[in-house]
């Protein structure tokens, strides 16, 4: 039963926290120690992550002039160099406000539509008896390597036929339409991880398919949604191909900043802060939707 | 509350397996009826079917006054209590009790007083508010139950309710829920593998074995009559010793069974009960001797010397109030179908059945429960006083019981 076993890791854990709190500092060491060469690889890589995202910050602070002058690095020596006046200049910017918001229309579009679909899509096939449901199922497994290059072409051709090149629907249907496959996958698994019992002692309590549904797949099932509409959300946020092969005048702040670039000169001044501010969004939403992120990639694992 | 009758009802699962056959078998309103069987006789398919969560194959099942074979389980007016429990486990004690009542749009006030209502029944008032992974089982159980009976439903479905509790809670909550089934009189089917569960609290006990009910009475009839060796052996608790014995006439002064070398000189009024026994003399037939029906010899002077067995001790188990005791006969053991079942089902049953159920071995293991006072030591001969008008018999072909004079011995219960 799944209560009882959430009770029984609880009822393991808690006594091994309260063992680490009144820890001497020697074992404390003695198990960073051991555990040595995976902390030294996380610390490694934390520090090559973070490095260019400061510099990015600190180069998005300065005046253009010092940038091309100086470097980032000064600014740590010389902080009265830093300036909010580039982020004032994009937000005066309509190109960039406008690339903005429509990289937050598909990017919360197209995460609202693909987790309301695969988590329907989830549950029957997880619980619903129809006829083909594990060839179906079977069907929607092998379209996860189909890879989303071959597909531009084709779709392009489709999207200028209907009318849908150059949307803001158009983008978001093609980001749900790949996303799908695994978005039912990890649904369709999260699902039928929750014991059979629980829904079938609701459907005996009165409860519709619907109501099983809203009532009890989905706040149970709420740890593998947040996960899939938080890998979602930053596929789509960070996405260039697929809005520069779709676009032209719909331009996401990706593509946007993309135009931005030149072989020669450059105005950095401009690229800095869009793009610190195209990194900080999707981490912002990622660290507020973080602890059911976790719970949500244990999920399967416990049980 | 309805009556709940099945009527031919059986269940194949798509893989072929014949999990129940042609069941029949009314519950009463109002009525207590335990179903009970080794594992994978299709107790919980029974059920199942009933709660509507299985699709029936054959034959019909009535709720009441509705053929309910097509009724999708919301619609049965049922509750059931799963073994599991099957709380929902983001929803608060109160919330789980509410939601039938809840999803019925019955109004606030009305939840809140059913719901109160229950749980001070159940004394689940202080955790109202609690999460059930902070339960403890025994609450948990509760709290399933309660969420039964806010429904007021017209049949209780229970499938093992208190099979993940301690010994002690199992025997409480085994009270508990017998006084709440006569309170609110709602018609119970209770599915179990224990059978003290079985034998104390319902109105009848249904017998299944392979999909096939096998006898359907209450307790004491059951334990008295049973309709054949199956039944014999399943119910009692240590089970029935089952020997393979002849029966003989003792030179017109009455029958005696013969046991390997020993015999028993069989009481007039086990003859009275059982008169198809007459047509058995010279034959070999299978003898029950319950465990509780063999008595220290030595603590019981004035037994008859034809009513007593030579027996050697193996294991004494002194349990304060009685003394189980593990004994070899020098008699061949009965060995039908029926009773390598049983065997299997309940594992090790005797002290050694392995070895007793070998061809042609001339020694079977028994079990005694003696009076805490009897003196019998392991390793050591003793002799057993039998009560021979407990004795029951059962027809080595078919192992059905032998009883009164119709044909092939069966009883008409
Ligand atoms: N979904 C299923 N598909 C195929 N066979 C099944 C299915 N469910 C149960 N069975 C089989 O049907 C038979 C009866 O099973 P059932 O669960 O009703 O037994 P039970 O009496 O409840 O046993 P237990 O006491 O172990 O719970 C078993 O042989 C079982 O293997
Ligand atoms: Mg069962």
């Amino acid at each position: 039963m799944e209560a009882s076993g959430q009770a029984a890791g609880q009822a393991v854990a808690l006594p091994r926290e309260r063992a680490r709190a009144g820890e001497p500092w020697a074992a404390r060491v003695g198990r960073a120690v051991a555990r040595g060469p995976l902390n030294i690889l996380l610390a490694v890589l934390a520090v090559m992550w973070l490095v260019p995202t400061l510099g990015l910050l600190l180069t998005s602070l300065l005046p253009a002039t010092a940038i091309t002058q100086q470097g980032w690095w000064n600014v740590v020596a010389h902080p009265s160099l830093a300036t909010w006046e580039n982020y004032r200049a994009i937000f005066a910017n309509s190109a960039i406000t406008s690339a903005l918001w429509t990289t937050v229309q598909i990017a919360v579009f197209n995460t609202v539509l693909l987790v309301v679909v695969a988590s329907l899509a989830g549950y029957a096939f997880a619980w619903l008896d129809f006829r083909g449901r594990d060839w179906l199922f079977v069907g929607v497994i092998a379209l996860l390597v189909v890879p989303l290059q071959v597909a531009l072409i084709p779709i392009f051709t489709i999207y200028q036929d209907t009318g849908l090149f150059d949307t803001v629907l158009g983008l978001v249907l093609f980001h749900v339409a790949f996303g799908l496959p695994f978005g039912i996958f990890l649904m369709r698994n999260f699902f039928i991880g929750i014991p059979r019992d629980i829904m079938e002692s609701a459907r005996i309590d009165g409860a519709s398919e619907w109501r099983i549904f809203t009532r009890l797949i989905l706040p149970l099932g709420l740890p593998a949604i947040a996960s899939l509409a938080i890998f979602q959300f930053l596929w789509t946020w960070n996405d260039l191909i697929v809005a520069l092969t779709f676009g032209r005048n719909t331009q996401p702040l990706t593509v946007a900043i993309f135009s931005q670039t030149r072989q020669f000169g450059s105005n950095i001044e401009l690229i800095a802060p869009a793009s610190f501010l195209s990194l900080a969004i999707p981490l912002v939403v990622f660290l507020a939707f973080q602890r059911f992120f976790v719970q949500g990639l244990l999920a399967g694992s416990v049980k | 509350m309805a009556v709940v009758a099945f009527d031919a009802v059986s269940k194949v699962y798509p893989d072929g397996t014949r999990a129940v056959s042609s069941m029949d078998l009314e519950v009463g309103d109002q009525e207590f009826v335990v179903l009970v069987g080794p594992s994978g006789c299709g107790k919980t398919t029974a059920l199942r079917m009933v709660a509507g969560l299985e699709q029936i194959s054959e034959g019909r099942l009535r709720i009441g006054e509705r053929v309910v074979n097509d009724v999708p389980p919301r619609d049965r007016d049922i509750a059931m209590v799963f073994q599991s429990y099957a709380l929902y486990p983001h929803l608060s004690v109160y919330e789980n009790i509410a939601f039938g009542l809840r999803l019925k749009k019955v109004p606030k006030d009305e939840i809140d007083r059913r719901v109160r209502q229950a749980a001070h029944v159940l004394d689940l008032e202080p955790w109202l508010k609690r999460k059930p992974r902070n339960l403890s089982g025994g609450q948990r159980q509760r709290v399933a139950m309660g969420r039964a009976i806010v429904r007021e439903p017209a049949a209780f479905l229970m499938d093992e309710p208190l099979s993940n509790l301690d010994a002690k809670l199992r025997v409480a909550m085994r009270a508990e829920i017998a006084r709440l089934q006569s309170e609110l009189g709602v018609t119970t089917i209770y599915v179990t593998h224990d059978q003290v569960e079985a034998m104390t609290m319902g109105d009848r006990v249904a017998v299944m074995r392979r999909g096939v009910l096998q006898q359907v009475a209450p307790p004491q009839e059951l334990y008295d009559r049973p309709v054949n060796v199956f039944v014999g052996g399943f119910i009692g608790s240590p089970a029935m010793n089952l020997l393979q014995g002849r029966l003989e006439d003792a030179n017109g002064s009455g029958l005696t069974l013969r046991l390997g070398e020993q015999a028993l000189a069989l009481d007039r009024a086990l003859l009275d009960a059982r008169p198809a026994l007459r047509g058995w003399v010279g034959r070999e037939l299978i003898a029950g001797i319950r465990p509780e029906d063999l008595h220290d010899a030595a603590l019981e002077r004035d037994a008859p010397q034809d009513r007593r067995l030579r027996v050697d001790v193996q294991l004494r188990e002194a349990l304060g109030s009685e003394v189980i005791v593990h004994a070899r006969i020098a008699a061949p053991p009965a060995a039908t179908e029926q009773i390598e079942e049983l065997t299997e089902d309940l594992g090790v049953r005797t002290l050694d059945a392995g070895s007793g159920g070998e061809a042609g071995a001339a020694e079977t293991a028994i079990v005694g429960r003696l009076s805490p006072h009897s003196s019998v030591r392991e390793g050591e001969a003793a002799e057993v006083a039998v009560d021979t008008r407990q004795l029951h018999f059962f027809d080595p072909e078919t192992g059905l019981g032998i009883y009164d004079d119709t044909p092939d011995g069966r009883t008409d219960l």
